[in-house]
């Protein structure tokens, strides 16, 4: 049997004309977009087209976009940038997130006080994991230098009400962070209208190439660069440009954004399916995140007496690719930061199980890993020390 | 999955292991391969243990090149309760643990049956030099390797009919070099390793150093006294001694001393010339029959009471419940309370349990 994939929220397949909108610039257009000479007027050509494409899907302006290596270096520019820049401009000295971003975020917020001295505050999330645009008021401070949270959940699906949170930040004059990693892929995105100020994106989740990614930053948000060296992307980011990648983030987001209203009622109705199917047919499991307000093709659960990482090696076995939402291959179980801000019990969250699907993900896949699934966690929980 | 046998391969990254996952797959098996992550310890990760870093990016090549499935399955918890606390408690009743023997029979075997089960594979295989054999009746037997140098019986001899019914050992009919000549034959770029010599889970920590660490064992000064009760010395602390060892003793004499039994109430190290040394009888507990049911009593057989001992001819018999009183055709000098007799019968385990 063919395996069947169901972890598009950890990577998704290239599409192939992605591929082919990005093979020219790898041997005959390879000049670098710094070089004045012609090979290197047409890598520039090339970077600019593609930032022209995404600030149109996104709407920013082409200038307002940084390109990176990736959501985790967006990230990574967003809040290390802004934040130090912030405080030797006006002496902020703050951060407001929530508990339930992604490593990416949380983890640079955590050297952002352990390093570089910086306050943290945390918002309140609900059950599902969402934040209150009221809690962003109240916690927003006059030193808060910026306010970072996530668009959708990469573990539970949830999405922010984004442009609220934005709106306030605004009122206060505060620079508003989202890590849109995961809502990129499936929401038509408009910076404008949702008042944000640092976006950040990543290809590889929507059909594009690994290793490439950007931050729309709103004119007039100021922030250091993290990478030093060149002056490309504004300064705001040194090193030679990845024409090649560059061009297949623009395409990818591109299609993407062109096929949003066919795939994603599909999808939906699929996942819809999906959690339906298997809240009736497996005793002792429950849906995590939001019901509704959630990324279309994301399903996450928790299984009573089962280990998620456990479950997702069986199932590996028994040809599904699946997440237990953690992304932990070691063996070495915690229990997911973002599962305990939600209240989910420690024993709990050791349960938990992360299904995504996409363009490539039929009824029929889903009614063969529903059999196999409701199979083998009997089997598990049957046969547990 | 197609209708061939399913076997979870227990793959540490070694030249054994390895070889064994292959010799399945060429049996027509479909493999799997399995790593237990039973210690982690970033102080002293060492490059002989079996589930560091290092070991589990081998086990993972190996895996890649043979183009069979691999993961690593925690047992961090239940190694710990099982192993290490059972070392440092032996420790401070001031007997000699056998750590590799409990893990085999504790962990590893019952860890690995459980993936069996969650897989719903069929059996297991492991990179352990031993024969295995099932007779008409269905009865498994448990015999020397046919690499008696590597031969591996002795740490696998707490194993179970059940779980030997289970188990395979790819390796039995081999030797070290025709291993190593399989691996080159399947292009296995498994680098000779030095063996694991020592306990995996001390790395570069002597088993003092780390019973100091966990604050463990009575660790008090004390004297040395000869059989008859003659202060000789003082010893610094009980943990730090085996039985039978020689060095270190730190005792000036015409005639070697060696350690003969450890006090631990009153806390002195008894000492002893090599002549005064030894004995033939002593009692074992805590047994395992490898048939599943106790030998014919009083019987005679070879026995082992030390990984890699040269075995000595011995008659059992049985004691009270549960117990065995072994008598020895030679003296002994290193019967050792908390290590493993085992018993042979030619080339058969019969059975062992824990000396007292």
């Amino acid at each position: 049997m063919k395996p069947i994939y169901l972890d598009y929220a950890a990577t998704t397949p290239m599409n192939h004309r992605v591929l082919e909108s990005m093979l020219p610039f790898f041997e005959v257009q390879f000049g670098n977009p710094s070089s004045s000479h012609f090979f290197g007027q047409k890598g520039e050509g090339a970077v600019e087209d593609a930032r022209v494409l995404i600030s149109r899907a996104l709407n920013c302006q082409p200038e307002n976009i940084i390109f990176t290596s990736g959501g985790t270096e967006s990230d990574n520019l967003a809040l290390r940038g802004t934040s130090l820049f912030a405080r030797r401009s006006k002496g902020a000295n703050r951060i407001l997130t929530t508990p339930v971003e992604h490593p990416a975020v949380a983890n640079t917020v955590r050297q952002l006080y352990e390093v570089f001295g910086f306050e943290v505050d945390y918002l309140p999330v609900d059950s599902f994991g969402m934040v209150n645009p009221d809690d962003v008021k109240k916690n927003i401070k006059k030193d808060t230098a910026l306010v970072s949270v996530i668009y959708a959940n990469n573990e539970i699906g949830t999405i922010n009400p984004i442009n609220e949170i934005g709106a306030v930040c605004r009122s206060h004059g505060v620079p508003f962070h989202t890590d849109a990693v995961q809502a990129a892929a499936h929401l038509a995105i408009d910076t404008q209208a949702e008042n944000i100020d640092l976006l950040t994106i990543g290809a590889h989740k929507f059909y594009g190439p690994k290793g490439v990614g950007a931050l729309i930053k709103k004119p007039g948000i100021q922030l250091f660069p993290i990478q030093t060296g060149g002056s490309q992307e504004q300064g705001m980011r040194a090193g030679t440009h990845n024409v090649p990648y560059i061009v297949g983030l623009a395409t990818a987001l591109e299609l993407a954004e062109k096929s949003f209203e066919k795939t994603e009622s599909r999808i939906r109705e699929l996942r819809d399916f999906l959690i339906v199917t298997i809240l009736g047919q497996i005793p002792q499991v429950k849906l995590t995140g939001h019901p509704t307000q959630r990324l279309s093709n994301h399903a996450s659960f928790i299984l009573q007496g089962i280990d998620g990482n456990q479950l997702v090696i069986i199932l590996d076995r028994a040809g599904f690719a699946c997440s237990s939402g953690s992304a932990c291959k070691t063996g070495n179980p915690k229990p997911s930061e973002v599962l305990k801000a939600i209240g989910v019990p420690d024993d709990l969250a050791l349960g938990s199980l992360r299904l995504t699907l996409g363009n490539q993900t039929t009824k029929r896949e889903l009614d063969s890993f529903v059999a196999s699934l409701v199979e083998i966690v009997a089997r598990l929980r049957k046969n547990r020390l | 999955m197609s209708q061939k046998r399913h076997v979870l391969v227990a793959m540490s990254g070694g030249v054994d292991s390895s070889v064994a996952a292959a010799l399945m797959l060429e049996e027509g098996f479909a493999v799997t391969g399995i790593m237990l992550n039973l210690w982690s310890d970033p102080t002293c990760e060492t490059q002989n243990a079996c589930c560091t870093p290092e070991a589990q990016r081998l086990a993972k090549t190996t895996a890649n090149q043979l183009r069979i499935p691999f993961y690593v399955i925690d047992a961090k918890t239940i190694f710990y309760k099982e192993v290490v606390q059972y070392f440092v408690k032996s420790h401070e009743q001031g007997v000699t643990p056998n750590p590799c023997w409990v893990c085999n029979v504790k962990v590893k075997w019952n860890v690995l049956l459980e993936q069996l089960n969650y897989f719903a594979a069929d059996f297991l295989a492991t990179g352990h030099y031993a024969k295995l054999t099932q007779d008409k009746i269905n009865i498994f037997h448990l015999c020397i390797a046919e690499d008696k140098k590597k031969d591996q019986s002795y740490v696998l001899s707490g194993l179970t009919q059940n779980e030997l019914s289970r188990t395979i050992f790819p390796l039995g009919e081999l030797t070290k070099n025709q291993v190593r000549e399989n691996a080159l034959h399947y292009g296995l770029d498994t680098a000779e390793r030095h063996e694991s010599q020592d306990l995996c889970f001390l790395g570069p920590k002597s088993p003092e150093q780390f019973l100091k660490e966990l604050q463990v064992g009575d660790n008090r000064e004390g004297d040395i006294v000869d059989s008859k009760g003659n202060i000789l010395g003082r010893h610094d602390g009980l943990p730090s001694y085996t039985i039978g060892q020689r060095k270190g003793i730190k005792i000036a004499a015409a005639e070697p001393y060696y350690v003969i039994r450890k006090e631990v109430g009153t806390n002195k190290l008894i000492i002893s010339h090599k002549s005064e040394l030894g004995a033939k009888n002593f009692i074992v507990t805590n047994l395992n029959w490898i048939l599943g049911r106790e030998p014919e009593m009083p019987g005679t057989v070879q026995l082992q009471i030390r990984y890699h001992a040269k075995k000595v001819e011995a008659t059992i018999n049985r004691s009270k419940e549960g117990k065995i009183e072994v008598a020895s055709s030679v003296l002994l000098r290193d019967i050792t309370p908390g290590q493993i007799a085992v018993f042979y019968t030619g080339e058969e385990v019969v059975g062992s349990g824990i000396i007292q």
